[in-house]
C-alpha cells in the first residue's frame, strides 16, 4: 500500500538470488571498482598554481619514467570513497563485540578538539617556546594516566599497544642490565596476545609459556616452578584474555619480584578496570596503555594507534626520551634528547621520531575529561556488566568456557555448543554477519577450543545488548538443530560471500597490474 | 553521562537476570584491599562545553602553522590538504571500524589498502607495499631487521644524511634487538664517503634522499657496491612529495624503501600520527612486516580482498613472527591514499614542482642576505643554511618577530657543537613572495 492508501502495483516475485541487474548493483549497494580502473593519468582532482621561472636544483636526479597513478576529479573522489566506505561494518552502525579490541563509541568532540589549529596545526619541531599548550597537554594526558594506574612515570611517545610492549621490555632489560645481570627468559601465559612473546623475542629473550590452570587464570605456584636468576620478567594480562581477573595477581607479582625479576603488564584490557582498581597497588612494574581501546580514540580500520607506556619505581628511571620533566617551580619541561636527560638512566634511546601520537592524546584527553573520574569508573562497571549479561543470558545456549568466575570486560564461550552440528566458530561467526553484527574475536585466546570472545563494552543500551542476545540464541539453536548448511552459506547479505583467504595466500596479488599485462605475463 | 546507554533501571534489571545485587560481586576476583572505594584523585565529569573551553583555552597558548611564515620541515611538512580528505576520512564507516580481519564487511577498507599499496608501490619504483607503518622512523628500524633476516648478517651501515630521529630509533631497535649498527657522523654536506664502510659483513646500507640536509643522494653506486658484497641497500625519504619529481629509489636499485607519508593528508599534528610507507621487492615479500591486503575472489566468484600472508605475523607465530607489530596506521593511510587519488601523477608532478620552485626561490632570497650561505647543490624543497650566529639563538629571535624559520640542526645532533651554526628550512606549496620576503626580512634585521 502506497501512502494514499491506494494499492501499489503487483511486483513480479523473483528471488533476490536469482535477480542480476545490469550494473551489478543493488539499490543502495553500489559496486565500486578500483582506483586503477575508474582513475584516468590525466586526470586531477587538485587545482595547483602553477610553478612559474626557475632554475631547478635537481642535479641529475629527474623522474624519467611517468609514475602510473591515475587521479580522480574531485566529485569522482569523493564518490570512490564514499562507495567503499559503505562496504565497512562500523561501530556507528551496530555492536561491534569484538573481545580483546574494546570497540567503544567514538565521541565526535574528540574529532573537533583534535582539528583546532593549535592542535593540529602545529610542528613537532617549532621551537618549543611556541607551544606551550601542546606540551601542557601530553603533561596532563601523562598525570591523568599515572593517577589511573597508580604507576610513577609514563614514557608517551610509543606509536601503538605492541610498540609500548617494546618500550616497556626494553625499559626492564635495561634496569637488568644496569644491576651487572643477565637475564634472558621471559614468562608468558598461553592466553597473552601474540604480541607478548613477538615482543619478547624482537628483545632478544626466550621465551617459555605458562600454562593456564582448569579455571582459566594463571597458577602462582607455575609461575614460581618457572623462576630463577635467568628470569627477567613475566607479561601477565590482568584482566586476562579469558575475559578473567587473575584473582592471584599480587602473590605472582610478589614472587616475581623476590626472584629479581619484573612485571610487565599488557594493558589492553584496562577498560574493565579503569576508576575500580590500579595496576600499581597491584605490582605492576610495567604497563602499556592501548589510548584506541580504553580512551576511545577511533580505530581508523586498523589504526593509528597509540602505547603510552607506564612504569613503576623501580623502573621510573628507565624511560626513553622524549619525556615531560617538572622543575622545581612545578613548570614542564620537554626532554628532547639523552643529553638534557643526564642524571636519569636513560640506557636506550628514542622508540620513534619526534614526540609519539599527540592526535590521538589530545582525542583522550578530551574523553577523559568528559567522563571525569567519575564517569570512567562507571564506565568500567557498565562495561563488566554488559559482559556478564551476556553470559549470563547466553550461558544456557551456548558454552561459557570459565563458567565458576565472573567475567570481567568480556566473556568467553567455547565450541563445545557447537560438537556434532558440522558448524565451526567461523561458520557460526559468518552468520552473524547476516544478523547485522560484526563477528565477536574467534579462535582467540588459544586456551580454548574454538573461542569465541565477547566484548560488548559500555556504549550499548540494554535494548542493543538483547536484540544481540536474541539473535546469537537464535543462531546457537538453529546449529543445534542441525542445519549447517545455512551456516556454511554465510553470509548471504554482506557485500560479499566468504572470501576464499586460501587462494590469496597461495597466489599472492599484492598489487593491481593491468590485464594488458596480465595477458602477458600467461602466455 | 552522555556517553552511558545504560540508565540505573537498566543495571538493576541486568544485576538482577545475572543473580547478584550489586556491581561490586562481578569484581569479586579482584583482591577486596585492591578495590577502590573512592574516586581517584581527578576531576568529575565535564559537559561538552566545559571540555570545549579547557582544550581551546591549551591551544590558543599554541602558535598555529598557518598563523605565521612557517619553513619548519626535518621530517614532517606543512603542506595543502584538500577538504574532501578530512570529510571522508570522518566517515563512520573508516572511522570506526577496525582491522579489517573480517573480509566480507571490511571491503571498503581493503579495497583503499589494496589501492594505497599499489600507490607506494608505483611511487617508489618497488614491486610491493605494506598496508602501512607507525611512521617513517619505525618503518626504518623495521627495514633494518628485515635486512638482517635476509643476509643474517648483523651490521648495519647507517648514513650520516638520515633524519637524526630516524638514526636514534634504528639503533635503539637494532641494539635491542643484539645487532650491530655503524652509523657515520652528520653529513650536512652531502659528501660523505659511504662507500668505504660496506664490507663483507654489512647486512645494509641506509641512506636518505633528500637527505636531512636536503641533499639530493645518487643511490645507484651505493647500490652496486651493497650488492657487490651481498648486502642489501636501504633508501629512505622523509618527504614523500619528492617523488612526484625525482627518480624513485626502486629505480637506482634499493632493495627495501621506507619513508613517511606525512605530507599527503595528513596534518602536522605536533609529530603524530603519521604514516610510514613500506615496498620492497617480491622476492622479499615474505621476510616484510605490517600488514598485506592481496586480491581474491569470494564464493560467488567475485574479486575481494583480505589481509594475506598472515603467517608472518605475531597473531598466527607469536615469538617466530617476522614483527611484534598488529597495527598499521589505518586511518592516516587513508589520508594518504585520498590525496594521492585527487592528485594523480598530474596533480602530484606538479605539487612537487612548486615545492621545488618555492624552495629554490627561497634559497636564493636568503642566500642574498648578508652572512648566510647554502650548502646545498642540489635540494627538493628543503636545504641547509650556514648562519653567522648559533641558529637555536636566531629562530628563537625570529619566532619572537612572528616567522618560524626551520630546525636549527644541533636541536637534533646534540652532541656535535659543530653544527650550531646551521638551519635545516623547508619551504612548500603554502608558501607565497610575501612569506619569503618576510623571513629574509627578519633575518637580515636578526643577523645584522
Amino acid at each position: 500500500m502506497n501512502s494514499q492508501g491506494r494499492p501499489s502495483a503487483p511486483v513480479l516475485a523473483v528471488s533476490n538470488a536469482e535477480k542480476t541487474t545490469t550494473t551489478g548493483n543493488r539499490g543502495l549497494a553500489i559496486e565500486e571498482a578500483l582506483l586503477f580502473e575508474v582513475g584516468r593519468l590525466d586526470a586531477t582532482g587538485v587545482d595547483v598554481e602553477d610553478a612559474g621561472d626557475f632554475v631547478p636544483r635537481l642535479g641529475s636526479h629527474v623522474r624519467k619514467a611517468p609514475i602510473g597513478l591515475p587521479g580522480l576529479t574531485e566529485p569522482e573522489a569523493m564518490r570512490h570513497y564514499v562507495r567503499l566506505s559503505r562496504q565497512n561494518y562500523a561501530i556507528d552502525l551496530g555492536l561491534y563485540p569484538l573481545g580483546s579490541c574494546t570497540m567503544k563509541h567514538n565521541p565526535r568532540l574528540n574529532e573537533k578538539m583534535v582539528r583546532l589549529p593549535g592542535f593540529a596545526d602545529i610542528h613537532p619541531l617549532q621551537p618549543l617556546s611556541t607551544v606551550p599548550g601542546a606540551v601542557a597537554l601530553i603533561a596532563e594526558l601523562g598525570r591523568w594516566l599515572l593517577e589511573l594506574t597508580g604507576m610513577a612515570t609514563v614514557a608517551m611517545s610509543p606509536k601503538a599497544g605492541a610498540h609500548g610492549e617494546m618500550c616497556g621490555m626494553a625499559a626492564i632489560k635495561a634496569a637488568i642490565a644496569a644491576r651487572g645481570e643477565t637475564r634472558d627468559v621471559v614468562l608468558v601465559p598461553e592466553s597473552a596476545h601474540g604480541t607478548n612473546p613477538a615482543t619478547a623475542a624482537l628483545l632478544g629473550f626466550k621465551v617459555v609459556p605458562v600454562p593456564a590452570r582448569a579455571d582459566g587464570t594463571v597458577d602462582p605456584e607455575e609461575v614460581r616452578k618457572r623462576l630463577g636468576p635467568e628470569v627477567a620478567a613475566i607479561m601477565l594480562t590482568n584482566p586476562n584474555t579469558c575475559g578473567l581477573f587473575e584473582r592471584d595477581v599480587v602473590a605472582i607479582a610478589d614472587a616475581v619480584h623476590a626472584a629479581g625479576a619484573y612485571f610487565y603488564a599488557d594493558g589492553a584490557n584496562f577498560n574493565a578496570i579503569v576508576g575500580k582498581v590500579r595496576p600499581g597497588d597491584l605490582g605492576v612494574d610495567a604497563m602499556h596503555i592501548n589510548l584506541h581501546k580504553t580512551f576511545s580514540t577511533p580505530h581508523g580500520g586498523g589504526g593509528p594507534g597509540a602505547g603510552p607506556v607506564v612504569l613503576s619505581e623501580r623502573l621510573a628511571a628507565f624511560a626513553p626520551v622524549p619525556f615531560v620533566r617538572f622543575g622545581e617551580d612545578g613548570a614542564a619541561e620537554f626532554v628532547e634528547t639523552r643529553r638534557q636527560a643526564a642524571g636519569t638512566a636513560t640506557p636506550f634511546g628514542r622508540v620513534t621520531a619526534f614526540h609519539g601520537q599527540m592526535g590521538m592524546f589530545v582525542r583522550a584527553l578530551a574523553y577523559m575529561l568528559s567522563h571525569g573520574a567519575d564517569g570512567m569508573r562507571r564506565a568500567s562497571e557498565d562495561a563488566v556488566l554488559a559482559a556478564n549479561y551476556v553470559k549470563a543470558r547466553l550461558g544456557d545456549v551456548m558454552s561459557v568456557a570459565f563458567p565458576d568466575r565472573p567475567a570481567m570486560h568480556e566473556a568467553l564461550f567455547d565450541d563445545r555448543f557447537l560438537e556434532g552440528t558440522g558448524v565451526t566458530t567461523l561458520d557460526f561467526a559468518k552468520a552473524m554477519i547476516d544478523e547485522g553484527y560484526h563477528p565477536m574475536t574467534m579462535y582467540f585466546p588459544l586456551v580454548v577450543h574454538g573461542a569465541l570472545l565477547i566484548e560488548p563494552t559500555e556504549s550499548e543500551s540494554k535494548a542493543s545488548l538483547d536484540q544481540f542476545v536474541d539473535a546469537m540464541r537464535a543462531l546457537a539453536e538453529r546449529a543445534r538443530a542441525g542445519d549447517a548448511a545455512f551456516f556454511k552459506a554465510a553470509p548471504v547479505f554482506a557485500p560479499r560471500k566468504r572470501v576464499d583467504e586460501t587462494r590469496a595466500a597461495r597466489q599472492p596479488r599484492l598489487t593491481w597490474t593491468p590485464p594488458k599485462e596480465e595477458r602477458a605475463a600467461a602466455e | 553521562m552522555r556517553y552511558l546507554p545504560l540508565a540505573d533501571h537498566d543495571r538493576q534489571a541486568m544485576l538482577r537476570t545475572i543473580g547478584v545485587s550489586h556491581v561490586d560481586a562481578l569484581f569479586a576476583d579482584v583482591p577486596a584491599d585492591k578495590l577502590l572505594d573512592r574516586l581517584v584523585a581527578l576531576p568529575t565529569a565535564k559537559s561538552e562545553i566545559a571540555v570545549e573551553r579547557h582544550l581551546a583555552a591549551m591551544a590558543a597558548k599554541n602558535v598555529a602553522a598557518g598563523a605565521v611564515p612557517f619553513f619548519v620541515g626535518a621530517g614532517a611538512y606543512r603542506h595543502h590538504v584538500p577538504a574532501t580528505v578530512d570529510h571522508l576520512i570522518q566517515r563512520s564507516e573508516f572511522l570506526t571500524s577496525y582491522t579489517p580481519y573480517q573480509a566480507e564487511i571490511a571491503q571498503g577498507t581493503l579495497q583503499y589498502l589494496f589501492e594505497f599499496q599499489t600507490q607506494v608501490a608505483r611511487l617508489t619504483g618497488m614491486d610491493v607495499a605494506n598496508a602501512s607503518m607507525y611512521d617513517g622512523s619505525t618503518a626504518t628500524a623495521e627495514a633494518v631487521l628485515m635486512a638482517h633476516r635476509i643476509t643474517r648478517r648483523s651490521k648495519a651501515v647507517v648514513s650520516g644524511g638520515l633524519h637524526p630521529h630516524y638514526r636514534g630509533v634504528t639503533r635503539t631497535t637494532t641494539e635491542l634487538a643484539g645487532f650491530a649498527v655503524d652509523t657515520l657522523d652528520p653529513d650536512p654536506t652531502g659528501t660523505e664517503d659511504i662507500l668505504a664502510r660496506i664490507d663483507g659483513e654489512t647486512s645494509c646500507v641506509v641512506v636518505q634522499s633528500p637527505s636531512f640536509y636536503g641533499h639530493l643522494i645518487d643511490l645507484k653506486p651505493i647500490a652496486e657496491k651493497a650488492h657487490a658484497v651481498g648486502a642489501l641497500l636501504v633508501a629512505v625519504f622523509t618527504e614523500v612529495v619528492s617523488l612526484g619529481l625525482i627518480e624513485p629509489p626502486g629505480a637506482q636499485g634499493a632493495d627495501i624503501v621506507v619513508g613517511e607519508g606525512q605530507s599527503l593528508g595528513n596534518p602536522l599534528t605536533f609529530g603524530g600520527p603519521y604514516v610510514g610507507l613500506f615496498a620492497t621487492r617480491d622476492k622479499y615479500v615474505r621476510q616484510m612486516p605490517g600488514r598485506l591486503c592481496g586480491e581474491t575472489v569470494d564464493a560467488d566468484g567475485k574479486r575481494a580482498f583480505v589481509l594475506t600472508l598472515s603467517t608472518r605475523e605475531q597473531h598466527i607465530r607469536r615469538d617466530k613472527a617476522t614483527s611484534n607489530i598488529c597495527t598499521n596506521a589505518g586511518l592516516c593511510s587513508l589520508a594518504f591514499s585520498i590525496h594521492l587519488s585527487l592528485l594523480g601523477q598530474t596533480g602530484l608532478t606538479r605539487l612537487a614542482r612548486v615545492n621545488h620552485a618555492n624552495a629554490v626561490k627561497l634559497a636564493d632570497r636568503l642566500a642574498a642576505v648578508p652572512g648566510v650561505a647554502v650548502l646545498n647543490d642540489t635540494f627538493f624543497n628543503e636545504f641547509t643554511l650556514r648562519l653567522p650566529k648559533n641558529a637555536a639563538d636566531v629562530v628563537e629571535a625570529l619566532a619572537a618577530k612572528g616567522v618560524l624559520a626551520g630546525v636549527p640542526a644541533r636541536r637534533l645532533e646534540p652532541k656535535h657543537p659543530h653544527l650550531d651554526d646551521l638551519l635545516v628550512v623547508a619551504s612548500t606549496e603554502v608558501n607565497t613572495d610575501e612569506d619569503r620576503e618576510a623571513f629574509a626580512v627578519a633575518l637580515a634585521e636578526v643577523l645584522g
